[in-house]
């Protein structure tokens, strides 16, 4: 060789796993195919219409940041994380919601619960949940308008009627979401979720409930398929070791935990494990939402705490609170208790242990 | 409970925490027997290649040396000497790039080999059970051998531990990926290594021998277990394949579930850790008296189409290696001195080979990809996850980034072997351990400043409190001084004022009269003391030479001091002083005609005051209280001269600074 070659200089390790951010988050998207396309086979286009739009929301506010921030647009968003944001939010809203919901639920979730706190990295909530708690908060009508699955639908939507139904609001025939939403009784249907918490208040028994429409005897149909396919998605993460198992199995232990205690002392108004593990988000909160890892704790034993008081805040509310659903409310309160969880769980660094 | 030793001789292994398992690629390498380079044209020998300190250079340029004859020679602790590593002509000594991260230069002894590898005379040692302790640990050092691990730690410091030491480990893991060196190392040397094992064995006398190794290294395990055979206290380890059980730390909590508590070293538990390289070179040193000037070293990478180990006389440029193994470089070419995670890039292919060098790594684009890609961290804790020593690297990193350094030091950043397994797996591909590697370096700086800064604050205060106590003592003296100074020169002012009274004509006859008798005392008390004076004078001649050499080193700090001082002395003992220089100005004119014999009477009464003090400020209260009252008597006299003995008083401060 010539002595005279330029040799590059890089400092060490020179070697690298490969699994870069880029590829990270794109392994978390194409985990959540299938839970979309299951979502989407009971609950109509809707489901995909929403991602689509989000993704476009997600894209142009991430990208209109970068430029007014002046940081690098195209290697940011090939990290893929204002994409991820937009979808896990699309899948928490009801399908046939109007389109200004996810544009405005995903704006501020990219726009200043992301962005604002100095981007990725930075931000201290899950910019999905933050965006799902304003869109409740707000607009709580439109947000809790979820039709049933599309078995029981009473008129069955193609795929331009559910696009009209977002953009406009009514199908070509005149139909409004809420009529869509009722049954032949004329009675408007709701989530498992919802549907039980209304029956409780009613003063129906958790028994008398499940034997509702939506229920199939002990779990809301259509939602107890889309959680064991998202459970599914996230054990394959695990296996990956894209995300821990900390968090989903901490968040699933203490729900499951909880909702065995409930029905001990009061069964008449308290569901079992069964239905909360496969009703609503809890799934999609355990395996893709609270494992987010800009917003979770970092410590493995963090992790279990931060998991573990996610179910339970989830159970909590669910059973108490005024809302159906508690996924995104216990995310964002532990998210709050980030730091101190991660400071009082530092790990025992080698060498500063007790002395053997 | 079982204790320790038979849980490990049961087969007990523990796990270090993290860790990562990067691709190994040893197969390019560890099926190919360890080769004989040819000498190279040319050597440098850096004569600094371990931790610690140089030795003193023995030869010059020009002269011939033979092979393993020494080129330097230790003259203090933590020296070890190196030596010429074939027989040939010393052509230069001077600073060259050295094997470093950032080449730094090192004096270097460039050789120019003749060709015929002729050895000097050596001395192996058939029975080294003969030689005390002393003599062994001087072999050692004396054949120049140093951790060959990595480090460079000299092996007859860490063999000379006064702790008692219970395991012997020694390093076979080799857990960097590409590297075969030891591995080939065992398979083909094994006895060799044994026979420093046993010297070790000899000197150290511990409880068991293990040696481990990764079980990635099936051929090296069986030629240890076959060559350890007949030793009942050494145990073969396998240990599983995880990057970094190799690393000192890791391999003693895999082996013992043993910390080696922070800042310490592992001796202090009863545990001493030696790489194979290193018992083979002891074992060289020793039974064949060959001092330390080869090592095998792994020349790998999928830019050489001939990758294999070799013998490399230390000091023998990369390039000789890199040529020897057939070498294609690429654009963007890196040659990595040492493994893929932790070993550094070259600046150049003509820096020498050294006694740590393992691996020289010439990878192409395709296998180590070259990173720059640094994203935003997404706290996802992989890192945390990967370290070996339970840091929090990402923590770290935004400490490092803000320079939070009590934060950083805080969360033990000074814990950190710098594996770069947190680096390995961070998919935002931060560079992690340059960070930590800057921030650690800053905060070195820092303390060192701090230590400097701590000593100038401490000789500041020593200054201080001694300027505070010479001025003290120096004021003491003044005040003793002063007044029989101020006596004599107010002898002068009472003259003076003499004259004036006697223009007056003596007023109170009476006073004169008892002023008279108490002058009369005070000479006769004074001249009691006289026989003391010479003796006194000598003194006093030494304190001033000493007061001089000060004053000339101090001559500001002095006059403002005397400047402060003076004048609140000269103002207590005001009205006595006037009262007083009115005695004896009445004394004096009583005794004008003895005049001369005063004068020198009262210089007398300086020196034998300064000698002592007690004596004379007796005297001298004595001679103020008369002359109080004697002052009170002639009042309106006194306030007539005191205009003009304050003249004289503030000469008195000219004079007590020139005297200083």
């Amino acid at each position: 060789m010539k002595a005279s070659t330029q040799l590059n200089m890089s400092s060490s390790p020179h070697s690298h796993s490969q699994k870069t951010l880029s590829s990270v988050m794109m392994t978390v998207l194409l985990a959540c195919i299938p839970g979309i396309l299951v979502q989407t086979y009971f609950f109509g286009y809707g489901v995909l219409l929403q991602c689509i739009i989000a993704l476009i929301t997600a894209v142009v506010a991430e990208s209109l940041v970068l430029k007014l921030r002046n940081r690098p647009i195209v290697p940011t968003l090939k990290d893929n994380s204002a994409v991820l944001t937009g979808l896990l939010l699309a899948l928490s809203i009801p399908p046939l919601a109007p389109w200004w919901i996810i544009v405005i639920g995903t704006l501020f979730a990219i726009l200043i619960v992301k962005q604002l706190y100095g981007g990725l990295g930075f931000n201290l909530f899950n910019p999905a949940m933050a965006g799902y708690i304003l869109l409740l908060i707000s607009f709580p009508v439109q947000m809790t308008s979820w039709l049933p699955v599309n078995s029981l639908q009473q008129y069955s939507l193609s795929f331009f009627e559910q696009l009209q139904v977002i953009f406009t609001g009514f199908t070509s025939d005149g139909f409004s979401v809420n009529q869509l939403r009722m049954n032949l009784d004329g009675i408007t249907m709701a989530t498992p979720l919802d549907t039980l918490k209304t029956d409780i208040t009613k003063g129906l028994t958790v028994t008398e409930s499940l034997t509702g429409d939506v229920f199939n005897g002990f779990a809301g149909k259509g939602w107890l398929w889309v959680n064991i396919t998202f459970m599914l998605s996230g054990l394959y993460l695990i296996k990956t070791k894209i995300i821990n198992w900390h968090i989903p199995i901490a968040i699933l232990s203490s729900l499951a935990f909880c909702s065995i205690l409930g029905p001990l002392f009061s069964p008449d108004i308290h569901a079992g494990p069964v239905f909360h593990l496969v009703s609503g988000a809890t799934m999609l909160g355990a395996f893709f939402i609270a494992t987010d890892p800009v917003s979770a704790a970092t410590t493995n034993k963090g992790r279990l705490i931060y998991g573990a008081f996610i179910g339970l805040f989830i159970y909590i509310i669910r059973a108490y609170g005024g809302y159906p659903d508690a996924v995104a409310f216990a995310v964002l309160l532990m998210n709050m208790a980030v730091p101190l969880i991660d400071y009082y769980t530092k790990p025992i660094t080698y060498g500063h242990g007790k002395i053997q | 409970m079982e204790s320790l030793l038979e849980q490990i001789e049961r087969g007990m292994l523990w796990q270090a925490p993290g860790g990562v398992h990067p691709p190994g690629h040893k197969a390019l390498t560890e099926s190919i027997a360890i080769s004989q380079l040819p000498i190279p044209e040319k050597l440098i020998v850096p004569i600094k290649q371990h931790i610690g300190v140089h030795g003193k250079v023995l030869i010059e340029s020009g002269q011939f040396v033979l092979k393993g004859q020494a080129l330097t020679a230790p003259n203090q602790p933590w020296s070890v000497p190196v030596h010429a590593p074939t027989s040939g002509t010393i052509v230069a000594i001077q600073a060259m790039p050295s094997a470093h991260p950032s080449a730094l230069e090192e004096i270097s002894i460039i050789l120019s080999p003749d060709g015929k590898d002729t050895w000097c005379d050596l001395f192996p040692i058939s029975d080294y059970a003969s030689l005390d302790y002393e003599e062994i640990i001087q072999k050692i050092q004396m054949a120049g051998i140093c951790g060959m691990g990595g480090a460079g730690f000299p092996a007859y410091v860490k063999s000379q531990t006064d702790k008692k030491i219970e395991f012997l480990i020694v390093n076979g893991v080799e857990c960097e990926p590409y590297i075969t060196a030891d591995d080939r190392l065992m398979q083909e040397h094994a006895d060799e290594i044994i026979h420093g094992i046993s010297v070790l064995n000899h000197l150290l006398k511990p409880e068991k021998i293990l040696i481990a190794i990764e079980n990635d290294k099936p051929l090296a395990i069986k030629s240890m277990q076959r060559a350890s055979e007949s030793f009942e206290n050494i145990l073969v380890k396998t240990i599983p394949t995880k990057y970094p059980s190799g690393g000192e730390k890791q391999l003693i909590q895999i082996l013992t579930n043993k910390e080696v508590p922070t800042r310490k070293i592992p001796a202090d538990i009863g545990i001493l850790v030696q790489n194979v390289g290193t018992l083979f070179a002891i074992g060289e040193a020793i039974h064949k008296g060959k001092p330390l000037i080869e090592r095998v070293i792994t020349v790998t990478g999928k830019t050489l189409n001939k990758p294999k180990n070799v013998w490399a006389l230390i000091g023998s440029e990369v390039k000789h290696l890199l040529d020897n193994c057939d070498f294609e470089p690429q654009a963007q070419q890196r040659v990595i001195m040492g493994g893929p995670m932790m070993g550094f890039t070259l600046p150049s292919v003509r820096i020498p080979v050294v006694k740590t060098t393992n691996c020289i790594l010439a990878p192409n684009q395709i296998e180590l990809p070259f990173n720059d890609n640094e994203q935003a961290c997404i706290r996802c804790s992989a890192c945390a996850d990967a370290c070996p020593a339970s840091l929090l690297p990402q923590q770290l990193q935004w400490f490092a980034k803000a320079k939070e350094y009590d934060k950083l030091e805080d969360h033990n950043l000074f814990d950190c072997i710098e594996c770069g397994a947190c680096n390995y797996v961070c998919p935002s591909e931060i560079p992690l351990v340059q960070y930590y590697r800057v921030a650690k370096a800053q905060i070195k700086e820092q303390q060192e400043e701090q230590i400097k800064a701590q000593r100038a604050k401490e000789r500041f205060e020593i200054r201080n409190q001694r300027l505070e106590r010479e001025k003290e003592e120096r004021l003491n003296r003044h005040k003793k001084i002063a007044k029989p100074k101020t006596a004599d020169e107010q002898t002068k002012i009472a003259q003076a004022m003499a004259k004036v009274t006697t223009n007056q004509s003596d007023k109170s006859a009476v006073s004169a009269a008892i002023a008279r008798a108490k002058a009369k005392k005070l000479q006769n008390q004074n001249s009691e003391t006289l026989p003391d004076n010479t003796e006194v004078a000598i003194k006093r001649a030494q304190r001033k030479e000493k007061a001089r050499l000060y004053r000339e080193e101090k001559q500001k700090e002095t006059l403002d001091s005397d400047n402060n001082q003076a004048p609140s002395s000269e103002t207590d003992d005001k009205k006595s002083a006037v009262a007083a220089a009115v005695a004896r100005a009445k004394a004096k004119k009583l005794a004008k005609q003895s005049e001369s014999d005063t004068n020198k009477d009262s210089r007398e009464v300086e020196s034998t005051q300064a000698e002592d003090p007690r004596k004379a400020a007796v005297a001298a209260a004595v001679a103020r209280a008369k002359a109080k009252k004697l002052a009170k008597q002639s009042e309106s006299e006194k306030n007539e001269g005191s205009s003009q003995v304050e003249l004289g008083t503030s000469d008195d401060k000219k004079d007590s600074k020139d005297n200083n």
